[in-house]
């Protein structure tokens, strides 16, 4: 009795969550006009406004979003300890993405739409941002993402304050240019990422006179390398591109050094490691190898010595800052300016004003691109230093304009088709 | 011939890893028929005790040689109070079994997260494991050859404990007759906590084997458990030696694979092969004889 009565009452709750999410869905997608409500139903009659963050708080990439979470609050913190925004104090909405895609989507509808905020900051995997972004664009709503990304892709509805390919991947061939790098080996994780910088990179090594002599990807959470560092050591290329994610650069890493290679012989170079992974990996296993970022703890500017020195009062002395966590920092105060400049909360009064606003952050001066909603930003090629931090080694010396299809590129002309 | 050496060495090293991480899952799966999911979060417990270790004494060297017998114990323990605890209640269960272990790994691996952080921490290799060794102008890197002797020797000393010791007597005994041994006087209670304890005792050991490869994080066992589960049941319910021969032409077929194709693929192709291998003989390459009836 008891076990049809628990099944029919979950047949029953499950039958009345789905309707609840088909009628959402229904909403959403066949009435326009809701378009502007989300944005609309934002109360700005007190003395506080409301902001969303949505990281992931729980799951796999708990351990990376969670910095990027403290980061946020520093910058909300300290921007209520100075006024607030256009006078108005933020009240703070927190998700928990659960590192699900879905849940991303979900929970955007539910700030948006549930609470009203005025902007949403966070989001880390692309597969979050793709799953947020036709939530945002039906709602009318704001995005900040922090992480830098693949490229191809603009959104008014999303500022992007990480950098695009032509303000990492291609500063990064640059660099291995002018050091003299005739040839490369690829070596990246096995899904969208990697790829996309792969074809990228290998249209730069083509039009550049550079020979590609491997590409190899190895599945997420693979761990044993000796095969691929096999075939990099057999193939014996000027450098190695490397856009593996995760654990996996642990296992290569270690690999990589037990078979004799070393920085100077063969640097790896690599666009998915910061001051985070560095103490995983085992700051013996990969000093003097470069990595390719905008934002370092030891860029030497009082902007970052502050920001650093705030972030360990608030979290800890052994805690380190790292790109995608000044990202997120930066991309509160970009929306500050841009509230401030166009003296509305409204997203189409904030989308106008967005073009030129610009912030002096902790990795620069950094402006907002009107046109593709990305932020000009200069590429420092760094090198892990023995105590575990990124020192820089070759800057572009100024800020670069985010150019996320690769339009100003001739050699990279059909990549993005 | 350097590559066909070499990709010969990174098979067996493979292999080798393979090996130790299922070792002691051939005893507890494979003689108790135990499917314990969290043998994972033991081979986990034992890289984190290797990390401990090395905080305490400094030294990569010493602390090494220290962490083996001390993740051992570790491991051992865990496992002792994983049957004392949950599992002697549920023998002959092995769907409950399979779900207790899984939440327990899942526990365990909370815990590691909530005691040594959610961002990976580092073993430092000792100097003496550092870089390659060059034979014949191939490169074979120490830790690797280092990994490959440990498991030859546990494997060596496992068998021996199994064929001439009064233990080995007893746990073969009641792998093969349950109710026989215990009407000869056995105790299959303490023979199974002793099973147990060495089973898990050896997920230690691999532990501190994999600092020397791999990240050292809360989801290391989840990176192997289904490996070790695959080279256990490939080699056959019961047997080391069956673990031993699947565990090398697991290694061996998949770095072949994966130098003549990529590492996605040739992980494909091995769990293809593994499939078809069980289709014509589901009991692995050896099976126990026993004329007991359960």
């Amino acid at each position: 009795m008891n076990i049809s009565l628990a099944r029919r009452l979950v047949a029953v709750a499950t039958v009345s969550a789905m309707g609840l999410l088909v009628g959402c869905g229904a909403r959403v997608s066949d009435d326009p006009a809701a378009g502007g409500a989300g944005a609309a139903c934002v109360d700005t009659s007190g003395s506080s406004v409301k902001i969303g963050f949505l990281n992931s708080r729980s799951g796999t990439m708990a351990i990376s979003e969670n910095t990027v979470y403290n980061s946020l609050k520093l910058a909300a913190d300290q921007i209520n300890a100075s006024g607030g925004v256009a006078g108005k104090q933020l009240a703070i909405v927190a998700e928990d993405g659960a590192s699900e895609p879905t849940k991303f989507a979900e929970k955007a509808e539910k700030l948006i739409r549930g609470d009203c905020v005025a902007a949403v900051f966070g989001g880390w995997t692309s597969s979050s941002r793709k799953a947020m972004l036709p939530v945002f664009e039906s709602n009318n709503a704001l995005l900040f993402y922090p992480v830098q990304y693949e490229g191809l892709e603009s959104s008014k509805n999303i500022f992007y304050t990480g950098a695009t390919t032509n303000q990492q991947i291609v500063p990064a061939l640059d660099y291995l240019k002018e050091k003299g790098a005739k040839s490369l080996f690829l070596v990246g994780s096995d899904y969208v990422f990697p790829q996309t910088a792969n074809k990228i990179i290998k249209a730069y090594a083509k039009a550049n006179g550079i020979e590609v002599k491997g590409e190899e990807y190895a599945p997420l959470g693979h761990t044993d390398f000796s095969t691929i560092v096999s075939k990099v050591k057999a193939a014996d290329a000027d450098a190695v591109f490397n856009t593996l994610n995760g654990d996996s650069n642990v296992a290569f890493f270690k690999e990589y050094k037990n078979a004799g290679l070393t920085a100077e012989a063969m640097p790896v170079l690599s666009v998915s490691i910061a001051e985070e992974e560095v103490g995983g990996i085992g700051v013996g296993n990969i000093v003097g190898q470069p990595v390719a970022w905008n934002y370092y703890q030891t860029i030497d500017s009082a902007q970052n010595k502050k920001f650093v020195a705030d972030f360990k009062a608030a979290y800890g002395p052994a805690k380190v800052t790292s790109d995608p966590m000044e990202a997120a920092y930066t991309s509160l105060y970009l929306w500050k300016g841009m509230v401030e400049k166009a003296k509305s909360f409204a997203v189409a009064d904030i989308q106008k004003a967005a073009g030129g606003v610009s912030f002096d952050a902790p990795e620069g001066k950094v402006t907002v691109n009107g046109e593709n909603h990305h932020i000009a930003k200069t590429a420092l090629i760094g090198k892990i230093g023995q105590d575990g931090l990124i020192y820089t080694d070759w800057t572009s010396g100024k800020p670069i304009e985010p150019d996320p299809y690769l339009k100003s590129y001739p050699w990279a002309t059909g990549l993005s088709g | 011939m350097e590559i066909l050496l070499s990709q010969l060495f990174n098979g067996l090293s493979g292999g080798s890893i393979l090996l130790l991480a299922a070792l002691g899952l051939a005893l507890t799966f494979g003689q108790m028929g135990v499917i314990n999911m969290a043998h994972g979060e033991f081979i986990m417990a034992g890289a984190y005790t290797a990390f401990v270790v090395q905080n305490l004494l400094g030294d990569a060297g010493s602390s090494l040689l220290v962490s083996l017998p001390a993740a051992f114990v570790v491991g051992g323990l865990l496992g002792l109070a994983l049957e004392a605890l949950l599992l002697r209640r549920m023998y002959h269960r092995p769907l409950d079994t399979l779900l207790v272990t899984f939440g327990v790994s899942l526990v365990l691996q909370q815990l590691a997260r909530d005691v040594f952080g959610t961002a990976g921490v580092d073993v430092a290799a000792p100097g003496w494991l550092s870089g390659p060794v060059q034979v014949f102008g191939v490169a074979f890197p120490k830790t690797r050859l280092f990994i490959l002797a440990l498991a030859i020797v546990a494997v060596v000393v496992l068998s021996a404990l199994l064929a001439f010791t009064p233990l080995g007597r007893r746990i073969r005994a009641t792998v093969q007759n349950r109710s026989l041994a215990e009407s000869s006087g056995i105790s299959t209670r303490r023979t199974d906590r002793i099973t147990f304890f060495v089973g898990s005792g050896l997920a230690g050991v691999a532990g501190v084997a994999l600092t020397l490869m791999g990240s050292i994080s809360s989801n290391l066992g989840t990176n192997y458990i289904v490996d070790a589960f695959l080279v256990v049941v490939v080699g056959g319910v019961g047997q080391i030696k069956g673990a031993v021969i699947a565990a090398f032409v697991l290694g061996v077929a998949q770095s072949w694979i994966e130098y003549s194709t990529t590492a996605s693929i040739a992980k494909v192709v091995v769990l293809v092969l593994i499939v078809a291998f069980l289709q014509a003989r589901p009991q692995g390459i050896f099976v126990v004889r026993t004329r007991s009836l359960v």
